[in-house]
């Protein structure tokens, strides 16, 4: 089948067939490999990208489905190498060590940033560790994946303070 | 890599279409929603459809809404707006209390009420729910609607009434005077399989219970509906004995099995704490009482 996905912007298209799944056709097809493939059973939040806007496991959605569709990566976060305040408090709070699991975090929580945003606040430590409730990391124990999220609304909204 | 086998893939765009499709395809098609029980039920050749309908464009089947003494959900409503629901959390608090801990709010996002309920998993936590506010639900063929109970849409582990050539279309909840209503769940994280969990709700008329209903998630080889537990409390004035007694019951009537998440005998034990509990909170938002 003839699908064609918008991702990061810019449409990509490729005959597939239905069985293909998601995380395969944005690793594939664009060649963008940030997106991680890791349990295969919608488990470990690895493979995290945003569908229409809303956090999606890309192992779990066939690339047919996602046909006519928008999909933001990991690589779509930084705008002009310039990095989204998420990646540098991943970078601040040191919330990665391997980096596997770094990708699909960071998509859940640029989703839940832009959530608590809309209601003009940052979110609470409960509501971050809700959003990556469906993320697996083995190594930081997720401390520090908190505080990076933490760092990065406060910076966002001082950001948009100052702007 | 996990993969599911060579099928067929079209979109449906109306209700009618969806299931023109699945009269022409035959027994070997299947509806896709979300798609996050199918899916994986498919890359382990568990589930083997050699056709997929696809109904993520059905908005029209995208809704909670009340209709006269009816609460009505539509079968493409996703778990987020579920959760999200202030009409939901007015009349059934119960659907929040589980779809705060359905998965995991990825999850949420993809996953729909109506393809919960027609994988009918003994696990899943909907499916209790449904049982406890004495849902029915509304399957469409091409020959028209028909509407069935929980108790007649539940055939067994993973099987529902709904036929090769029908859709699940509706769930539709009666609205009565004094309901309260809770759902309790224990699991080890975010996703995994629950070790138990019981869905309650009730109807307070005055001073007794006009009406109960008690189901079990997780605690058998199919969503159970403690009938029992249900005819003792009804007419009965609330209390802790009471309570203990349904708990008692369920516990009794749940057909847990063993396994790495525990043992038979503390898996009764917990559906005994969890109905109580379930019960009690249910009982306290009927009164509005805090608890």
């Amino acid at each position: 089948m003839h699908v064609t996905i918008k991702i990061n912007g810019e449409d990509v298209s490729r005959d597939v067939e239905p069985r293909r799944l998601l995380v395969h056709f944005i690793r594939e097809t664009p060649g963008l490999t940030g997106t991680h493939w890791g349990c295969d059973t919608s488990n470990c939040g690895a493979c995290i990208v945003h569908l229409d806007g809303q956090p999606v496991k890309s192992c779990t959605v066939l690339a047919v489905m996602a046909d006519g569709h928008e999909v933001r990566t990991v690589e779509g976060l930084a705008v002009d190498g310039e990095l989204d305040p998420i990646q540098t408090g991943f970078h601040e709070k040191h919330a990665l060590h391997c980096g596997f699991c770094t990708p699909g975090m960071m998509m859940a929580c640029r989703a839940l940033l832009d959530e608590k945003a809309a209601e003009g606040r940052a979110p609470t430590d409960h509501e971050i560790r809700t959003a990556i409730s469906g993320g697996i990391c083995r190594c930081t124990g997720y401390m520090n994946i908190v505080a990076a999220v933490r760092w990065a609304a406060e910076h966002e909204a001082q950001i948009k303070q100052e702007a | 890599m996990q993969t599911p086998a060579p099928c067929g893939y079209e979109r449906a765009s109306t209700v009618d279409g969806a299931i023109a499709s699945l009269v022409e395809l035959g027994p070997t098609a299947r509806i896709i929603a979300g798609g996050h029980s199918l899916i994986p039920m498919m890359k382990l050749r568990l589930a083997t459809p050699e056709h997929l309908i696809d109904i993520n464009d059905l908005d029209e089947l995208a809704y909670i809404r009340r209709d006269g003494d009816e609460l009505r959900i539509g079968a493409m409503t996703r778990h987020v707006e579920l959760l999200q629901s202030e009409l939901l959390a007015e009349h059934f608090p119960v659907f929040a209390d589980a779809e705060e801990v359905i998965a995991d709010p990825v999850v949420r996002n993809r996953g729909t009420i109506g393809g919960s309920l027609c994988q009918a998993d003994p696990s899943e936590d909907l499916s209790a729910v449904c049982s406890a506010v004495k849902a029915s639900v509304v399957i469409r063929s091409a020959e028209g609607e028909r509407v069935v109970t929980m108790h007649e849409f539940h055939v067994g582990p993973y099987v529902t009434a709904v036929g090769a050539a029908e859709l699940l279309t509706e769930i539709r909840i009666p609205i009565r005077p004094g309901a309260g209503s809770a759902h309790e769940k224990v699991e080890r994280r975010a996703g995994d399989y629950a070790i138990s969990a019981v869905s309650a709700a009730v109807w307070v008329d005055g001073p007794t219970f006009a009406d109960v209903g008690v189901a079990l998630a997780a605690s058998g080889p199919f969503t159970i509906d403690v009938v029992r537990a249900a005819e003792l409390l009804r007419g009965q004035v609330p209390s802790e004995e009471l309570f203990e007694q349904a708990g008692q019951i369920a516990s009794e009537d749940s057909m847990p099995m063993a396994d790495s998440r525990g043992p038979i005998d503390y898996k009764r034990h917990l559906v005994g704490v969890l109905t109580k509990r379930a019960l009690r909170r249910a009982t306290a938002r009927a009164l509005r009482q805090d608890i």
